[in-house]
């Protein structure tokens, strides 16, 4: 019974909680770092998290781990926006391991949403570099469509 | 709104549950931290065998295990029970490709990599004669990274049958990309997305001198030959992302649950639909893919083959074999144990899986539902992430005794589950 209460209560705060965030988020600086990285957060639950998982951890032998990959916090970020645009197919080892399955483009993510993703990744589940701008991600896609 | 509130509930209550009724599970203590039904006992009999995937043991107790990948330049292990109290030794471990299958038959050790199958020839008390005289009898199956292990099984007349996993999710122009039509008809079956058959002893075989013997198979890691109704059994990993690449049709929760993995029984010409259509369990039908014109509700595909048994979706069965051994109470003679290495594509949701399932049979066909046989493998309730799950069940095999191993392919650990009544 007690469980059900706490249950119970739980599911009251969490439909707040959903109330809460159908409203407008109090208003950031719109291209600050940490404003970037929030967005990021909502990109990665949509669009990476079922195949890098919630703890960005990947899939052994599956699909890659964000979580402390030198690809991820490298300095050349043209690499990682790259893959995000254009997918990836290719066998080539992450730090030692191969992984099997093939990741599919997400060029129909805007610009910002690149930025903002990779921002997140880039500073979430222990990982910790600076984030990727707008710039940087339409450098890579312009410079891969002539 | 809504609808996200009441599956928030569920979710909450459904865990809280869960946590109340769970306490044997994180005892590592006790049958090496697995649940299973009373009577039964579990050891670990061995640790750290590579990334152990596929399982043999030969009639007077030398178990073969074949490693994903090569540690030290050794990918294929030789055990046994050398002190008799079930742990099992390293004697030896040479081979420096890794790979999936294993299988012993008519005095032969079968080996697989992701592309050739090898056979090493065993001497009367089924040791290998030679480590260095590896026969190539197959080479060059297609290997693209996904779907590529290679597992393999023999029948009583000489055959030798391998799985070659379709290199795609669903056969989309543009594999896993949301809203990516099938390609039709689906040019991957040609080379792969089936069971194809050679001969056990003719070396160097290619494709040509194969048969495709069952086709629309996806991906199959677990397979065995049923001696009781002569024939190949097989487990379908089911597709993946019909929720992340089909919004329009499929909230999380259907694309954590479907579609069914699915157990089959092939014969030569089977063709059990992949990638046109997949199974739904809970409505029990054939549906038609969204990548060829499927929305979740069209049925489809009346020309293909029904499953026999079926199963939640990704749970990912690795490994079939059917018990023949004394030891197990009655009912699980003849029966289909089958070892699921657990999902990642259920997220949002919780993961699922990593547990060993039970299939009682009679007269070659299932008979009543499945069951969880043994689980706690993950030592986890609730797996958010698959790296979390501790060991992944991947190889099944059968000792002389009786006794069912369970191979993980996480931390190489090897189960030894007994029947003892107490």
């Amino acid at each position: 019974m007690k469980k059900i209460v706490i249950a119970a209560t739980l599911f009251s705060v969490a439909c707040l909680l959903v109330v809460a965030q159908t409203k407008k988020p109090v208003q950031k600086t719109a291209d600050s770092p940490a404003a970037s990285i929030e967005r990021g957060r909502g990109v990665y639950q949509r669009e990476c998290l079922s195949c890098h998982q919630a703890d960005g951890g990947g899939v052994p032998h599956m699909n890659p781990p964000l979580a402390g990959s030198t690809d991820v916090v490298g300095v050349d970020k043209k690499k990682i926006i790259g893959i995000v645009l254009h997918g990836m197919t290719d066998r080539i080892p992450l730090d030692d391991e191969y992984y099997s399955n093939n990741m599919a483009s997400h060029a129909n993510l805007t610009n910002q949403q690149i930025a903002d993703v990779l921002s997140f990744v880039r500073n979430s589940f222990g990982n910790k570099a600076d984030v990727v701008t707008l710039a940087e991600v339409a450098a890579v896609r312009v410079g891969k469509k002539k | 709104m809504i609808k996200r509130c009441i599956f928030l509930f569920i979710v909450t209550t459904v865990s809280f549950f869960v946590r109340a009724n769970d306490n044997t599970y994180n005892d590592s203590t006790i049958n090496a931290g697995l649940k299973l039904p009373k009577g039964f006992v579990a050891i670990k009999a061995a640790n750290s065998i590579g990334q152990a995937r596929h399982i043999a043991i030969t009639s007077n107790g030398i178990v073969y295990v074949k490693s994903a990948k090569a540690i030290n330049g050794k990918a294929t292990y030789v055990l046994k029970d050398v002190d008799g109290n079930g742990n099992l030794s390293i004697v030896s471990s040479f081979d420096n490709k890794g790979g999936t299958g294993v299988a012993i038959k008519g005095g032969y050790l079968y080996t697989s990599t992701n592309n050739d199958i090898y056979r090493y020839k065993l001497n009367k008390n089924n040791e290998i004669v030679d480590t260095n005289a590896a026969e190539k009898i197959v080479e060059g199956l297609i290997n693209r990274g996904e779907h590529n292990t290679k597992s393999i099984v023999l029948d009583n007349v000489g055959n030798i049958y391998v799985n070659i996993g379709a290199y795609s999710n669903s056969c989309q122009e543009k594999d896993r990309v949301r809203g990516s039509k099938g390609m039709s008809p689906c040019p991957i079956l040609d080379s792969a997305g089936g069971i194809w058959m050679f001969k056990a002893d003719k070396l160097h075989q290619t494709y040509k001198d194969g048969i495709r013997y069952a086709t629309g198979l996806r991906n199959i890691v677990g397979l065995d030959w049923n001696q009781q109704t002569n024939s190949l059994f097989v487990m379908q990993h089911g597709r993946d992302q019909l929720f992340q690449n089909w919004p329009q049709y499929f909230d999380s929760v259907q694309g954590a649950e479907l579609p069914a993995e699915c157990m089959y029984e092939l014969h030569k010409g089977s063709n059990c639909g992949w990638p046109y259509i997949y199974y739904n369990h809970l409505i029990h039908k054939k549906i038609v893919a969204p990548e060829y014109g499927g929305d979740g509700k069209i049925e489809g595909g009346k020309e293909y083959q029904e499953p026999l048994m079926v199963f939640p979706g990704h749970l990912a069965p690795n490994a079939l074999l059917f018990y023949t051994g004394n030891q197990f109470p009655d009912k699980y003679k003849n029966g289909a144990f089958i070892a699921f290495h657990g999902s990642w594509n259920r997220a949002p949701l919780p993961q699922a899986g990593y547990m060993v399932a039970f299939v009682p049979f009679k007269n070659g066909k299932p008979l009543g539902e499945w069951e969880v046989f043994a689980d706690g493998f993950s030592g986890k309730e609730v797996v958010t992430s698959t790296r979390g799950a501790a060991h992944r069940p991947c190889g099944l095999a059968q000792g002389p005794d009786g006794s069912l191993y369970v191979t993980d392919d996480s931390k190489g650990t090897i189960y030894k589950i007994s029947f003892t009544g107490n």
